[in-house]
């Protein structure tokens, strides 16, 4: 009984989203400046066909620094937690 | 425990092949889609197919952990020493001064469509490469030490 009020509730809850997303009209975004800029402006300022690349590493860069420190914080933290299976703590190069 | 001939075999012969497709990803990342950390993580499956198939203590001898530990440093250190290389220069942090320049990967493109030159787009080839080798080595390296743990009682 319980289950099955679940499911109901699931599916209600989908069926107003899928309602609220069938309102919107797609290709045409409210604001797109920014892209315009990017798509005109990114081959002549940055020398670069990918555009995607362009924005990731350039125009972007400092956010892709801050994803670089946290892949390396995060392998900071997996070599802390699973050191002791690593060789155990008599290992010599540890 | 290391797994029958036939898989070993096959992870010998696969290893190549994953490890160039990687290197190309990461090479071809200003023209191609990809780039620094989907190829580092192509390449990280090389080092995961090797990890899968032999003995741990085998793997821990034949991937050699220091290596990895500079890759991650010096791919980060790379990163930032290319940003910071062009307030020397005058500058600003992180503006591509290669690009236009003529110089190392400073072609210039023209606009609109065009099939693509691998010696252009300024420092961007650069940072792809320093991420791409911080990619590899990190995400080996958590590879290395989750599968590590695999068999062992106790904890």
């Amino acid at each position: 009984m319980k289950r099955n009020l679940t499911i109901l509730l699931l599916l209600v809850f989908a069926g107003i989203l899928l309602a609220l997303a069938a309102g919107f009209t797609y290709g045409t975004p409210l604001a797109s400046d920014m892209d315009d800029y990017f798509i005109r402006f990114g081959q002549a300022q940055i020398a670069t066909n990918n555009i995607v690349t362009t924005i990731v590493f350039d125009y972007r860069g400092f956010d892709t620094l801050g994803e670089s420190t946290v892949l390396f914080t995060a392998v900071i933290g997996v070599s802390l937690m699973f050191r002791r299976f690593f060789g155990g703590e008599d290992d010599a190069d540890e | 425990m290391q797994m029958s001939k036939i898989v070993r075999l096959s992870a010998d012969i696969m290893y190549p092949f994953v490890v160039i497709f990687g290197l190309y990803v990461i090479m071809h990342g200003h023209i191609t889609p990809g780039g620094g950390f989907q190829g580092g993580a192509v390449v990280a499956t090389g080092a995961a197919l090797v990890i899968v198939a032999y003995a741990f203590r085998d793997v821990k001898a034949m991937i050699p952990k220091v290596l990895l530990y500079l890759q991650e440093s010096g791919g980060l250190l790379l990163f930032i020493g290319a940003g910071l290389a062009g307030m020397l220069l005058g500058f600003p942090f992180f503006f591509n001064w290669l690009a236009n320049s003529g110089s190392l990967f400073g072609m210039p493109v023209p606009i609109g469509p065009n099939p693509g030159e691998l010696n252009t787009a300024g420092f961007l080839p650069v940072m792809n490469i320093a991420v791409g080798i911080e990619v590899w080595g990190g995400l080996s390296l958590v590879l290395l030490y989750m599968l590590s743990g695999v068999g062992k009682e106790g904890y």
